[in-house]
């Protein structure tokens, strides 16, 4: 094939996944892990610039204190569709259904997931129930907020039945996903893989996918009552018929809260991969970090009530979910002090994706912290439903899972494609995302601890400077996130092809040709030592640089 | 795709339904189940959610869910918890069949509990069209005689939503039987091979399960006493 050139022409098989068969067809009905990653790759990428086109709406909008761009008919749509595609057409599938489809089955030495078919049966899922949102969209649009809450989605005259039944379907696609993970830890593990020795990634993933199977279907029941409710009559949540819209907030946030750990706990798991791979040294305390993610599964379904401080919930209750919700701090705490620990005289190498990496340390930790506040009640009272709010879930989900998947994908972008991105290119926009990222955000921590409410279309002129200021981040960080877009297209056109391990890391997925060949592994390997065993103060000689 | 035949080491014959990337049967079989197992979990998670719907309705508004649950023919429901539990039987005993590799057995009693499974919708028919005779559906021209109404309504909510949702799994299990009795007729399954057999049982016996607490969650409450109105 064209490697025949290069000099590492050795390493990249003439055969491999990407170009074992052509067709339009060898893609769409492929049972392939691999390539089902590379379908959600694309699938995933088109979602989130759709999600971002509404994030930029609202923004824009926001940037003088009327209500002038947009009406507030059209505002609210926005900030809905914003949430409703970035959460659950981008985030929840983000590095579960890229990263980890494509990584899992090779870092347990399987030839593939335990159910391919299943797993390209997610892929449909995901995409009918991103069309029947897509439809939702165009036909008006919602504007509940992503959160659905009754009563107003009960009597409100947009797409709501659409737009929740296409989260619905999707929801189904996680489900798929994430009993498929487990089914293929517990079963497809090569020989001497003991849980032990298993990439801190894919406990991190068996931890996401128990939420996912626990949690998924509480949601996809919610919305089927709210469905009903609106298409039947039922009386189940709406208070002019009897019910209780409370009911809904404790069955949404079962799932949704447990949620946002399926969208942190996977970029934790690259989080471990890139530390030990680019301080060339075990991950410290390597089992702390997988119990962890098990804790923060656990925790993560005891803690739906601090969603509901004012939602009239006893104060007894709010005590206890509190007091729970702190809790979540330790297993987050003890990753951070971890991967910290690794660095500590570890041979640090600033690449991309370490970049991404020690900027989710960072931004991770202030997420995490201001998390702590608001499970404090005092604190939530007076600052619920503000920008403070909106600040504090944007440093998890964005300067957490969005670097995590970041770093992620620039990690293993030489082993997916086969290709070398332009270094120079990759680091400079990790540097702009992290500058664009902290102007958008950071003076929401200010203007919402000042008082300025979430989800309006206006706000008092006192506020429009760190509005201005947050809008500018905006534009920062979206030229941040088209630079990638651009130089990793570029590189699958003029890359250089990648040697098998371009990062001399560790793990079964380097060892193995870039691209690999369709069964991942021509004979099954046999793990002798544990993840991570580098060997600190032995320089290892990269390549691509 | 063209390495596959040297990827497999092993020297015995294979089984034409073992998959490429599972090492034997017996391996393929175990992930089979263990799949199943964990997509009843979420189906216990699915039904979970309105359980719980139903004890927090049922506490607030006793008086009407007993006066509504007085209401629904116990004859039908009791009639229907018997045909199911017999329809589990017929369908333990198929998979047994399959086991032994038995395909007369595997036929018989997968016709049966596909039968049975057709007399159980079929009930259900027949007690959903009395509700939409007595008007005590939710959201259309809801009529209630006794001292709760919207107690009443809030019940017939969730009975429609739970038998309703209970009779699509039990819809997708016939379709499920259908194939598999196929592929009996075909002679499939064998005691080499009976997964899916064994794994479409374990989904039949689940949402029998569900209808083994949905019959007195719905249909019995307060039936110790009689009904002061």
């Amino acid at each position: 094939m064209n490697s025949a050139h290069a000099p590492v022409a050795s390493t990249t098989p003439p055969v491999n996944y990407l170009n074992a068969t052509h067709g339009i067809k060898s893609w769409l009905l492929t049972k392939d892990h691999k390539r089902i990653a590379l379908l959600y790759l694309v699938s995933i990428t088109l979602f989130f610039g759709l999600g971002g086109l509404f994030a930029g709406l609202v923004r824009l909008e926001l940037l003088t204190p009327q209500s002038d761009l947009l009406q507030p008919e059209t505002y609210n749509k926005a900030f809905t569709l914003h949430g409703v595609v970035m959460v659950f057409f981008f985030l929840v599938p983000s590095i579960p259904a890229v990263l980890g489809n494509w990584l899992l089955p090779v870092m347990i030495g399987a030839k593939d997931l335990a159910f391919p078919r299943i797993n390209l049966l997610s892929w449909y899922l995901y995409i009918i129930g991103g069309i029947m949102t897509l439809a939702a969209i165009v036909s008006g649009g919602v504007d509940t907020g992503w959160t659905f809450y009754p009563p107003y989605s009960t009597s409100s005259p947009t797409h709501v039945v659409l737009a929740g039944l296409g989260v619905f379907v999707a929801g189904f696609s996680s489900i798929l996903t994430g009993l498929n993970f487990i089914v293929s830890v517990h079963r497809m593990r090569a020989p001497g893989l003991a849980w032990f020795r298993l990439p801190l990634f894919v406990w991190s993933h068996y931890a996401t996918s128990l939420i996912m199977i626990l949690g998924t279907p509480v949601v996809a029941i919610t919305i089927l009552l709210l469905a009903a409710e609106r298409v039947f009559g039922l009386g189940i949540f709406d208070p002019a018929r009897g019910g209780d819209p409370v009911l809904f907030q404790h069955l949404f946030w079962f799932y949704s809260h447990p949620a946002v750990y399926i969208m942190i706990l996977p970029a934790m798991g690259v989080m471990s991969e890139l530390v030990a791979a680019f301080s060339r040294k075990n991950v410290f305390g390597y089992s702390f970090v997988a119990f962890s993610s098990m804790g923060i599964a656990v925790l993560g379904f005891v803690v739906w009530g601090h969603h509901l401080f004012v939602s009239s919930q006893s104060a007894y209750m709010g005590l206890i979910f509190s007091i729970l919700s702190m809790l979540v701090a330790i297993p987050s705490a003890v990753k951070v002090f971890n991967w910290t620990a690794t660095l500590y005289k570890g041979s640090i190498s600033w690449d991309a994706p370490m970049m991404y990496a020690i900027g989710f340390i960072g931004l991770f930790t202030i997420g995490g912290l201001t998390g702590v506040f608001l499970a404090v009640m005092g604190i939530d009272v007076h600052v619920h439903d503000t920008y403070f709010v909106v600040a504090h879930f944007h440093y998890i989900m964005v300067g957490g899972a969005i670097f995590g998947y970041l770093g992620g994908l620039h990690y293993w972008w030489p082993k997916i494609t086969g290709k070398l991105y332009n270094e120079y290119w990759a680091r400079a926009s990790a540097f702009i995302i992290f500058v664009g990222f902290n102007l958008t955000f950071f003076p929401q921590f200010i203007v919402g601890y000042l008082g300025m409410p979430r989800r309006y279309a206006m706000y008092p002129p006192e506020f429009q400077v760190l509005n201005v200021m947050s809008t500018a981040g905006a534009t920062v960080l979206a030229v941040g996130y088209t630079l990638p877009l651009i130089y990793f297209l570029y590189s699958l056109v003029k890359g250089a092809p990648a040697p098998a391990n371009p990062w001399g890391a560790k793990g079964l997925e380097w060892t193995i040709p870039s691209p690999p060949p369709t069964e991942n592994f021509l004979v099954t390997p046999v793990v002798t030592e544990p993840a991570y065993n580098y060997n600190p103060g032995r320089e290892v000689e990269v390549a691509g640089r | 795709m063209h390495a596959e035949h040297s990827t497999h080491g092993h020297d015995h014959a294979h089984n034409p339904n073992l998959q490429h990337h599972f090492m034997d049967m017996p391996h393929q079989q175990e992930a089979s189940t263990l799949g199943m197992w964990i997509f009843l979990v979420t189906e216990v998670m699915f039904f979970g959610g309105m359980f719980l719907a139903y004890i927090v309705y049922r506490t607030w508004y006793y008086q009407g869910f007993a006066e509504a649950s007085h209401h629904i023919d116990l004859f039908w429901g009791g009639f229907n918890t018997v045909v199911l539990i017999c329809s589990s039987l017929t369908m333990a005993l198929a998979v047994r069949a399959a086991q032994l590799s038995n395909r007369r057995g595997q036929i018989i009693n997968l016709i049966l509990t596909i039968v049975l499974g057709a007399v159980f919708l079929g009930v259900k028919g027949i007690e959903y069209a009395a509700k939409f005779r007595d008007n005590v559906v939710p959201g259309r021209n809801f009529e209630w005689h006794g001292t709760d109404a919207v107690g009443a309504q809030i019940f017939y909510s969730l009975y429609f939503m739970l038998t309703g949702l209970h009779a699509i799994h039990m819809i997708i299990g016939i379709g499920l039987m259908l194939v598999i009795l196929w592929m009996a007729w075909r002679g499939r399954f064998d005691a080499s091979y009976y997964g899916p057999v064994e794994i479409s049982g374990l989904y039949w016996h689940f949402v029998d399960i569900v209808w083994i607490f949905l019959f007195p969650l719905l249909y019995l409450i307060g039936r110790h006493a009689p009904l002061t109105f």
